[in-house]
């Protein structure tokens, strides 16, 4: 059984006072095999975000249907979305509960994302990359069984997303996550997905679907990546492609 | 960098914190002046004269009998009063129908006079403790609820949905997502509540209880005896005072304490 199935006619945003009710997504068919890492990859505006609360139910009105295979479901959502007023550590508690093993799980979780040191630490006093990686703590010590990641990259500077993608990689491979990403930028897809949905937008439709053929050490190659990328969106960008004509 | 450069040390002796002192001084004074000026210690008796009153009251175990009886009232009216205003604040603030259907009883609750209030209890429940905690309790909650409600309305969405996709439980989001964020609502609700109840507790007591310092007051009245009413009065202003200083503000400072 698929990890996620996701079957829309479309997804309407009710009107409200003059706005009239608009498609924000249109017929979208997406399956994400168990293990698999897929990328949802567009423009801005283009409902990707919206396809994400759907899926972690955050949003129930749609036209079709969205499966998933039971457990837990870990969110890194565009902001961090700590609680302020906790410490690192309590705000992994905050998710867990209060579990025989809880305290163990959160040292290895924070030790993962090199925040160890940080655990007694308000998360108000956390710079925006540090809350990311506790975002990220947050998303796998839950042991999900899918993973729904939200542009966890924007905002950084060039060197601490690097070092923030080069970490998800690593998570979502140690944990053997079924994940689902949505981003904006071609590069981030192809570095950590296995398959690549584009969208183009609004409203959102699969515009192509590319399997991305980076084995786990090409994918922490720069220069590879780099190359993978082009390819993608030069063949995004060539008109007689097969996908594209389907 | 003169930007960076730091703050220049505070002097021992602030005169900013010297100012309040010196004002309660001179209240003092013009007390004093007063009093001497009046010529009638029965009508307006000076400090010396209230401070003797006091002393008498002390000296004699009933200043700390009737503020104990009823600092135990507005404990239990306090107590009352914050926790089901709280929950009525947040459930209003939280559900557009709570919200509508109780609009039009707060409404009604925060403009009943506290007499009225005071008197219907008494007269519905009887001359007793339930009924004095009951009346006063019930002055308070509906300023209670306003307050919390504005708090429950500003709850941070974000938070709200991080915790449903996770699945945490209820009591666990009230405690660590909904409660820290009530905080300010919660301490501004008490502290204007404190003020609010023990002078509500003082008109109950006057009317129907057989202890407490409006008892004592209203027996001084009749006697005329204002240095008594005004030993009482300032007793249990000092105690507010001292709650607010031993209580509320290091409990703000806790509460602030994530905010750096």
């Amino acid at each position: 059984m698929a990890a996620l199935t996701v079957e829309l006619r479309a997804k309407r945003f009710p009107a409200l006072g003059a706005a009239p009710a608009r498609e924000v997504l249109g017929p979208l068919r997406l399956v994400v095999e168990v293990g698999e890492t897929v990328a949802v990859l567009g423009p801005s505006g283009c409902g990707k975000t919206t396809l994400l609360n759907l899926v972690a139910g955050l949003d129930r009105d749609l036209e079709g249907r969205i499966e998933r295979a039971p457990g837990p479901i870990g969110l890194v959502f565009q902001e961090p979305r700590l609680l302020p007023w906790r410490t690192v550590a309590d705000n992994l508690r905050f998710v867990l509960g209060p579990l025989p093993d809880a305290e163990a799980r959160i040292a290895a979780a924070l030790a993962e994302v090199e925040l160890a040191d940080a655990r007694e630490l308000y998360a108000s006093r956390l710079s925006l990359g540090m809350a990311r990686r506790v975002a990220l703590a947050r998303a796998f010590i839950v042991r999900p069984s899918l993973v729904l990641l939200d542009e966890p990259f924007v905002s950084l500077d060039q060197p601490t997303a690097a070092r923030l993608r080069l970490l998800v990689l690593d998570l979502l491979r140690r944990h053997r996550t079924t994940a689902l990403l949505v981003t904006h930028e071609p590069r981030e897809a192809v570095m950590l997905a296995d398959r690549v949905l584009v969208l183009s937008g609004p409203p959102g439709r699969v515009r192509a679907v590319r399997e991305v053929a980076l084995d786990a050490a090409a994918r922490r190659d720069p220069a590879l990546v780099e190359a993978a990328t082009r390819r993608l969106l030069a063949d995004l960008l060539e008109p007689t492609s097969a996908v594209d004509a389907a | 960098m003169a930007l960076a450069r730091a703050a220049p040390p505070r002097p021992a002796l602030d005169p900013r914190r010297l100012l309040p002192l010196a004002s309660v001084l001179v209240l003092l004074l013009l007390w004093a002046a007063a009093a001497a000026a009046a010529g009638s210690p029965r009508l307006l008796p000076g400090p010396a004269a209230v401070l003797e009153a006091a002393w008498t009251a002390a000296a004699s175990g009933d200043l700390v009998r009737h503020l104990a009886a009823t600092l135990a009232r507005v404990a239990a009216s306090f107590l009352i009063a914050m926790t089901l205003g709280t929950a009525l604040g947040i459930l209003m603030g939280r559900s557009a129908l709570a919200d509508d259907l109780g609009r039009p009883w707060l409404l009604l609750a925060l403009n009943m006079p506290a007499l009225v209030t005071i008197v219907l209890c008494y007269v519905w429940i009887g001359l007793t403790e339930a009924a004095a905690v009951t009346a006063v309790a019930l002055n308070k909650i509906p300023n209670v609820a306003v307050t919390v409600r504005e708090g429950a309305r500003a709850l941070d969405k974000g938070l709200q949905e991080m915790a449903q996709v996770f699945a945490v439980p209820r009591g666990r989001v009230l405690v660590h997502l909904v409660l820290p964020q009530l905080a300010p609502y919660l301490l501004a609700a008490a502290r204007s509540g404190l003020a609010l109840i023990w002078k509500i507790v003082l008109v109950v007591e006057l009317l129907g209880r057989p202890s407490g310092v409006g008892f004592e007051i209203h027996t001084a009245f009749q006697l005329f005896d204002v240095a008594t009413i005004l030993a009482y009065a300032l007793a249990f202003v000092a105690i507010v005072q001292l709650i607010e200083w031993q209580g509320f503000q290091p409990l703000a400072r806790r509460l602030e304490r994530w905010r750096r």
